[in-house]
């Protein structure tokens, strides 16, 4: 029986339109496409319609607001250190709880260099307080970086109010879009988003390139510094085959982005209908009113998520979880803690995150799958007693020490 | 996906003694929900013999928090609770044949739990001394609690002091900032500034060296090579408390040949660990003495011979 893949929040499988796509730019292709020679002209017009591709699916406004970075990460790094560098008065960086480590890890070291960073704190469904961001909306404020969809529930923030609010206070404003892009339709030029965050293998193009949108006349300063490349504002030779693969992905995207929202919206809603039908003790976070269409993250009490995983995995069924246990860490994921989702769910979150390619008879093969397991691990479980959980569990086991 | 053993598997995917024992006599608790693992070790011991008849646990984790559950009551049942006792928390990731670095608190939490059962048998309180805090130094599975206690005891100041005394950081230096976070908290608490060019603190007086060191060239071949000896076996509990051993092969003028095994054999720090031999033979027997391993003698030899002639 096929493995079914449900980590697509992690990473996608390439289209093979993609990788057809990019196949001559590793030996016809090769030139160099700052060269001058004939070597260069095919490699510099596959980007310049790359960048057109990907213009077309934010609609972004112009095709030189597009700048080729190596991922997302680059591209958060490089948005909120700009900001910095063209305000250097202002000290204050807004954004989330609930970002991703290419924004929190940068805004804890931020902090060490005497920045002082706001974030807004997220309720339990893990939307923001919006009144609580008005206030801190200031002249101090050099950047606002909120991102679009959160990776681990698919909730959705309201970027374009944001951004409008943040625009109005002369506030520079970046959205980390790596999840949404693809799913969500946009029109950046109808926006107030300055700086905009993708990265190519979360929408069936290959790792290693990603791109931040920088809107025209936003003040930029560039991370890396060198050669000419993308009108100086990331110096390096370009990832020429990864470009053009990205630019067919987004062509892909588009064609493919009512599907998503109808067809793959369908088989997560029956993933989840299934399973929470058939475990007790198991709920969805994040706001289900507003999020990804391709997202399930489901928290199953009394068991950890890394056990979960093992035996999805040894049914061939690949998912992700916020489980510490995953990380190596001690703390479940920030995401959960940062909703207060209780430890008693939040070591055990499993989230499913669909694709295109996902068919119906796989989501009911998960569907069948997990009840059992969960019910096997909750029988090893000093929390889960002959009829259910055990009443007060942090009470139920606590040991006793001298 | 964690590099687990095929047997972390087997035991995760198959475990033995789940559940809770048949009128136990002795339960330990370890952990916590919020942790993110607990393990409850029900006993029964024979009071008569003080043989642990039967094992049961009941655990909240992951893979191999489940295996380390299974494989320590496999190991126990059977013994006294003296020899129970005994078993230590490698024994445990051994059995398992090993544990990822970042998971051997898994293997800490069945000892812990061993601990807590057989002083609930004997009616004893039993002493925490569970880890805390984050695992800071994966390379050598070090975490934030030791390396604080580590530089308040000792008064360290820099990485490297904290890396000689705890071990973390001295393998892919992937958590040298976390390591120099740590001391500049630390150093703030008593009203000091993290300076990462600060000296060393002065190594203490080397002790007196004993008589043989004082009087090079004074003791016979066969006084010699007991003399290495002696110094090699008083390295290798050290050196097998961290899973490891040394042995040497071949003695050749001031060439000592050694053969590093188990957690030794592959280590990153194997070649830091033969050099605090050789320092430690030097500083012995008073003369230069080279440690090389094993593996060189044969590229060694022939210009060794060529010398001869």
């Amino acid at each position: 029986m096929a493995d079914i893949y449900l980590d697509n929040n992690a990473t996608t499988a390439c289209d093979l339109a993609v990788v057809d796509a990019m196949l001559p730019y590793f030996t016809e292709q090769f030139g160099n496409p700052s060269s001058i020679h004939r070597y260069a002209d095919g490699v510099a017009k596959g980007i310049a319609k790359a960048r057109r591709q990907i213009q077309a699916l934010l609609g972004a406004q112009h095709d030189s607001e597009i700048i080729f970075t190596a991922c997302g990460t680059e591209s958060d790094n490089t948005a909120i250190l700009s900001a910095l560098k063209c305000y250097p008065n202002r000290k204050e960086i807004i954004t989330t709880t609930v970002e991703h480590p290419a924004v929190l890890n940068l805004c804890k070291q931020l902090e060490k260099e005497d920045y002082t960073v706001h974030y807004l704190k997220v309720d339990g469904k893990g939307r923001l307080d919006m009144e609580e961001y008005r206030s801190l909306l200031t002249p101090n404020v050099a950047i606002v970086s909120v991102m679009w969809a959160n990776n681990e529930t698919g909730t959705l923030f309201p970027v374009v109010e944001m951004a409008e609010l943040a625009n109005a206070a002369g506030v520079q404003f970046h959205t980390d879009a790596v999840q949404a892009v693809g799913k969500v339709a946009m029109d950046l030029k109808a926006t107030k988003i300055d700086m905009l965050s993708l990265s190519g293998h979360k929408l069936h193009a290959p790792k290693g390139i990603g791109v931040l949108y920088l809107k025209r006349g936003s003040r930029f300063r560039p991370l890396l510094r060198g050669g000419h490349q993308e009108r100086g504002r990331r110096a390096g030779t370009e990832n020429a085959a990864s470009i053009v693969g990205l630019g067919v992905a987004c062509e892909q995207a588009m064609q493919h982005m009512t599907y998503e929202n109808t067809h793959v919206k369908a088989l997560r809603d029956r993933l989840e209908a299934g399973i929470l039908a058939a475990v007790p003790h198991a709920f969805v976070t994040g706001d289900p009113d507003n999020r990804l269409p391709n997202t399930a993250n489901i928290a199953f009490e009394y068991v950890e998520g890394e056990a979960i995983l093992m035996l999805l995995n040894k049914q061939g069924i690949a998912a992700s979880s916020g489980s510490a246990c995953t990380s190596g860490s001690l703390e479940p994921s920030h995401v959960m803690r940062a909703m207060d989702i209780p430890y008693t769910a939040a070591h055990g979150t499993i989230r499913f995150s669909l694709s295109r390619y996902n068919t119906t008879e796989e989501i009911d093969r998960v569907i069948a799958a997990v009840p059992p397991l969960i019910a096997q691990l909750r029988k090893l479980s000093p929390y889960w007693g002959e009829n259910g959980p055990v009443a007060d569990p942090e009470k139920a086991f606590a040991p006793v020490y001298a | 996906m964690w590099d687990y053993s095929e047997t972390v598997k087997e035991h995760f995917y198959n475990p033995r003694n789940a559940g809770a024992v048949a009128e136990a006599n002795a339960v330990g608790d370890v952990g916590s929900i919020s942790c993110g693992d607990a393990l409850r070790l029900s006993l029964k011991v024979n009071p008569d013999t003080d043989i642990i008849e039967d094992a049961g646990f009941q655990t909240f984790g992951c893979g191999s928090a489940i295996a380390s559950s299974s494989a320590l009551t496999e190991i126990i049942k059977g013994k006294t609770v003296d020899e129970a006792l005994k078993v230590t928390n490698q024994d445990i990731a051994e059995y398992l044949g090993g544990l990822p670095p970042e998971k051997m608190h898994c293997s800490v939490m069945g000892r812990e739990a061993l601990q807590a059962a057989i002083a609930n048998y004997r009616g004893e309180e039993w002493k925490d001394d569970h880890e805390e805090g984050a695992l800071i130094c994966k390379c050598f599975a070090v975490d934030e609690k030791l390396i604080e206690d580590t530089i308040r005891t000792n008064n360290l100041r820099t990485l490297q002091e904290v890396t000689n005394y705890t071990k973390a950081g001295g393998g892919c230096a992937a958590c040298h900032e976390g390591i120099e976070e740590v001391l500049a908290r630390v150093l703030a608490e008593r009203g000091e500034t993290y300076d990462p060019d600060a000296a060393p603190m002065l190594a203490p007086e080397p002790e007196p060296l004993p008589l043989a060191a004082q009087a090079p060239g004074k003791l016979t071949n066969f006084q010699r090579m007991r003399r290495i000896e002696q110094v090699i076996e008083s390295i290798r509990p050290t050196l097998r408390r961290d899973g490891g051993d040394v042995e040497v092969v071949e003695v050749d003028g001031n060439t000592v040949y050694v053969n590093m095994t188990g957690a030794c054999s592959g280590c990153q720090m194997a070649s830091m660990t033969v050099s605090g031999i050789q320092q430690r033979l030097m500083e012995d027997l008073g003369e230069f003495i080279r440690v090389v391993p094993a593996g060189q003698m044969a590229q060694a030899a022939p210009a060794h011979a060529a010398g001869g002639h």
